[in-house]
């Protein structure tokens, strides 16, 4: 094994700090060294996108690099999405639209929709599509998740 | 009693927001791979053969036992010594292991197992483990696999195939003799699995002082896998306990394969010692977990020059890989009872194949069954509108199962509870302006376009019948006096009330997205005069603390017919255990009583009411007050189970479902003939699942099994060499639809109430996945009618149908 290497970043605007192996996948580390199970594994080589978190701002998969390589980094995932107690626009929305079942993928299509938003806050239902195209979702079709980004790009905080 | 129309729904119908969603949107769901049940867990990685056939000549385990941190290795050979195989629901001797013990026979198949502190330490050493082979020739197609000189998986069998039956209802010789129009035509069906996002995951602790295997895992059922697991371990059944956590990430079927991994991370816990952990990767899950199976098909249908059909002969090669395992060869059967779909012919010859090939292993998958037997069917409704030059909607009304004939006895066993097919199709047709789209249709073909017009009907079945299995088996082995016939399908639930008035609902079921907790919620509320938010439901499947029977599980589109009814009956029984007591506080005989609002009170006139609240508070705090011969405490447990689940009969005819919905779909492409590029122009779809208990969730899994049936229709293949190596073993390659290649859906519903459900309800899980491969293939072999193309093979990959386009132009 490996000797250990200190990792150090911010998430959900929380210093954190662990030791792990240099080839630790930043995913496992986020789940098992801090504890932060909200992120999930789905591929383990970048497609189905359930691991998306922010980081440094943008959208990336954290099962597709190391978490030597966010060393430093401001991360958010989808446990930094509720403040207070009190539920995300984009979450409400995914909520009042059944834009979720199972739940798996919910983690990263929010995340992902979330950097959609920022980057477009107005996006038609192509743009939508195309944007949540990076994460893959087998139970609901798809279509309550249009229709929750939809409506939380109408609601005031909904790209916050 | 409540009727579906009756005045005490408030939250039945209605589209309650999901209880699940709070903690499944901010990151709490507890899934398997989340929170370690017990501590000090060691973890497991899988050594798997590179080969598609081969036998295993020996070990080589030195470097990998020599890493510091491996707490041991397990191999073939401690499976063999260890466990026994699975029983097969077949006679064949087909020995399943849940490793290879002789031979591999599929690459993938698990042949060693490494136990590590960690999963990045199993992994380095697994790749240390040396297995000897010697590679064998290797089959993969199912027909040639059925040859003389194919190479044999299963020498104790001595061929490929696993199970033969051959079954007539009526007489199809004299149907085809008297017919005018005979249609014959072969369709293949590809190997797909609608691959949830959540892979395999499996905790297992084998107490050895205690003599208990505890296994946490996202097994979704049936939990007749229980019992046959304790069988290969060795363990009684009531040591054997399964447990498994509130959230599973999708299943679609597929996760009810984990029991093999299920022995076999049991069997890695006893002889290392230590408890286990293993999470599937998706290159594992692709490999090596479940699929539909691939099928050939022949079909031959009789009808006469009107359009009636008389009857029809299926020939089907079903492909369930290295072995059939259980519930296969449910590939075949698992339809028995609605084989006819909604159309009332009389005659009916099947002869159903299953054969063993060095591909992966089979089991259910969404629609199990359904989606091979109405892309076949649907597409010689199809065939017989074009020979006979009527429209395909009319063909279809023709021949379809009267409304006012329910309950409806199909000719192979099926009991069809309720429903309106014409009223549905007729539904269908002006959702679509079928008239219209005609029209539009003559335009564009007069434009050189594409345009084409799809029709596809189904019978949906849901609760299975356990004792459909026995279908496989020959009417003489079933007639032996030691064979024991099986049937059933049964599910309970508790429901309890604290000395406050709250309720807790508790359920031996396994959900995988569907809503268990709020349909639950919505149902007691109705029942007992409450509101959602006064009732938990509680749904963590617990073998030791549930009652459950082998039926048990979430499959089949079970919970929206069986598991509902379960809970109504619960809530009624403690219903009536409340106005009884109320009654006594009373002094008033409880025939003069009504629950309603959430109170007892008399029916007429006015008098003292009882809140549930109050009567709870009474009950728990003071014993005394209760009439003599109450049993004390507020709960109430019920077990429902449908009486019209018997066993087959020796004509082969079984009721192999419970309770059967019906749905009608119209879609409308254009297919561009350079690109050969599917555009999607409209999709309506219209169910009957009786009651619906909340929309959005019904609507939801309509859109969700729309997509896996537009998966396998368009994108998904498991696909594989000549020499069995899986060309698709990522998402690069395994292509799963995103939002932009799924449609948008026009749904309706039409409402026939089960009359066989408390609450008149019926399944909806697996809806449009069955229909969808059917109605995708008419709309384009309909598109592409002026090229005389027809689609007869999924998936319609782009290169595929460009090259028969191609082909047809040159011609």
């Amino acid at each position: 094994m490996a000797d250990l290497v200190t990792v150090r970043l911010k998430v959900n605007g929380v210093e954190r700090e662990g030791r792990c192996e240099p080839r630790k996948l930043l995913v496992d580390f986020l789940r098992e060294d801090l504890g932060l199970t909200g992120t999930h594994v789905g591929c383990e080589h970048g497609i189905c996108g359930a691991c998306t978190i922010l980081l440094d701002g943008q959208a990336a998969r954290s099962c597709i690099m190391l978490a030597v390589q966010a060393d430093g980094a401001e991360l958010m995932t989808v446990e930094g999405l509720a403040q207070d107690g009190k539920l995300h626009p984009l979450q409400e929305a995914f909520r009042e639209h059944h834009g979720l079942q199972c739940g798996f993928c919910t983690p990263g299509m929010l995340m992902t929709s979330l950097d959609l938003l920022r980057t477009n806050p107005t996006p038609t239902d192509e743009e939508i599509r195309e944007g949540i195209s990076a994460v893959l979702c087998r139970c609901t079709g798809y279509q309550g998740i249009v229709n929750a980004v939809r409506a939380a790009a109408r609601t005031p905080g909904g790209s916050r | 009693m409540t009727t579906p129309t009756g005045t005490g729904q408030k939250w039945i119908g209605r589209s309650v927001k999901r209880v699940e969603d709070r903690r499944l949107l901010t990151g709490r769901g507890t899934y398997i791979d989340d929170h370690p049940p017990v501590g000090n867990l060691f973890h497991a990685a899988i050594v798997r053969s590179p080969h598609a056939h081969a036998r295993i000549l020996g070990y080589d385990l030195g470097a990998a036992l020599a890493l510091d941190g491996v707490a041991g290795v397990i191999t073939g050979a401690d499976v063999a010594r260890h466990s026994k195989p699975f029983s097969v629901g077949v006679t064949a001797p087909v020995h399943y292991y849940c490793a290879a013990t002789d031979k591999a026979r599929f690459v993938g198949e698990p042949v060693a197992v490494v136990v590590a502190r960690s999963r990045y330490l199993a992994e380095d050493a697994a790749e240390l483990v040396q297995v000897r082979y010697e590679p064998l020739p290797v089959v993969v197609d199912p027909e040639r696999a059925l040859e003389p000189d194919a190479p044999v998986l299963h020498e104790a069998v001595g061929s490929n195939l696993a199970n033969n039956r051959r079954l007539v209802y009526g007489d199809p010789d004299r149907a085809f003799r008297e017919a005018d129009v005979v249609l014959k035509e072969r369709f293949r069906f590809p190997k797909y699995g609608s691959t949830p996002i959540e892979t395999y995951g499996v905790i297992a602790r084998w107490d050895t002082l205690e003599g208990v295997c505890t296994v946490w895992s996202n097994f979704m059922g049936p939990f007749i896998m229980h019992p046959l697991t304790a069988r290969v371990l060795g363990l009684p059944e009531n040591r054997l306990r399964f447990i498994v956590p509130p959230d599973i990430g999708g299943s679609f079927g597929i996760k009810s394969l984990i029991y093999p991994y299920i022995a076999l991370l049991a069997l890695a816990s006893k002889l290392t010692g230590v408890a286990v952990k293993w999470i599937e990767d998706r290159r594992e899950h692709l490999l090596a977990s479940s699929t539909g199976t691939d099928r050939v098909a022949y079909r031959e249908l009789a009808a006469k020059k009107d359009g009636t059909i008389l009857g029809m002969r299926f020939k089907w090669f079903d492909n369930v890989g290295g072995y059939i395992r259980s519930p296969e060869p449910g590939c075949s059967f698992r339809p028995t009872g609605n084989f006819v779909g909604p159309y009332r012919f009389q005659h009916l010859e099947v002869d159903a194949s299953t054969v063993m090939t060095n591909k992966s292993l089979t089991g259910p998958n969404r629609g199990y069954a359904c989606g091979h037997l109405y892309f076949e069917t649907e597409g010689m409704l199809d065939r017989l509108a074009e020979k006979l030059g009527l429209d395909p909607v009319e063909v279809r009304r023709r021949n379809l199962i009267p409304t006012g004939a329910f309950p409806y006895r199909t000719p192979t066993g099926g009991l069809y509870d309720s429903g309106d097919y014409p009223a549905t199709l007729d539904r269908a047709v002006q959702l679509a302006k079928y008239a219209e789209l005609r029209r539009e249709q003559a335009t564009a073909r007069a434009a050189g376009r594409y345009f084409g017009i799809g029709i596809a009907l189904a019978v949906d079945p849901s609760v299975s019948n356990m004792g459909y299995v026995a279908t496989a088996l020959d009417p003489q082995f079933r007639a032996k006096p030691e064979y024991l016939p099986k049937s059933g399908a049964v599910d309970s639930a508790t429901v309890k009330v604290d000395p406050l008035g709250r309720v807790i609902a508790i359920l031996g079921t396994t959900p995988q997205g569907q809503g268990h907790q709020t349909i639950v919620a919505q149902i007691v509320a109705d029942e007992l005069g409450l509101v959602p938010e006064d009732v938990t439901v509680v749904d963590e499947m617990d073998t030791f603390t549930r009652v459950w029977s082998i039926s048990s599980g979430t499959y089949s589109s079970r919970f929206g017919s069986v598991g509902t009814s379960a809970v109504a009956l619960a809530a009624r029984k403690l219903k009536a255990k409340l106005v009884a007591y109320a009654a006594h506080l009373m002094d008033r005989p409880p025939e003069s009583l009504e629950f309603r609002d959430g109170s007892v009170r008399p029916r007429q006139g006015k008098g003292p009411s009882y809140s549930v609240k109050d009567l709870a508070g009474r009950a728990h705090w003071n014993t005394e007050s209760l009439p003599e011969g109450m049993e004390p405490g507020l709960q109430a447990t019920a077990v429902f189970g449908f009486t019209v689940a018997r066993s087959v009969d020796a004509e082969d005819r079984v009721n192999s479902s419970n309770t059967y919905g019906f749905i009608a779909e119209i879609m409308a492409v254009e297919v561009d003939p350079e690109t050969a590029a599917i555009k999607i122009l409209r999709y309506v779809t219209v169910h009957d699942a009786g009651t619906i208990i909340n929309p959005m969730i019904a609507e939801g899994q309509i859109y969700g099994g729309a997509l896996h049936g537009l998966g396998g229709a368009l994108y998904e293949e498991l696909a594989y060499d000549e020499d069995g190596q899986c060309l698709t073993a990522t998402f690069m390659d395994y292509l799963v639809p995103t939002a932009c290649e799924a449609p948008t859906i026009e749904i309706a519903h039409v409402v026939s109430p089960s009359p066989l459900t408390p609450l008149g309800s019926k399944g909806l899980g697996e809806s449009s996945s069955m229909t969808v491969p059917a109605v995708v293939a008419n709309a384009v072999s309909d598109a592409l009618g002026p090229l005389g193309i027809r689609i007869n093979e999924l998936p319609m990959t782009p290169s595929k149908l460009h090259a028969m386009i191609q082909k047809a132009r040159k011609t």
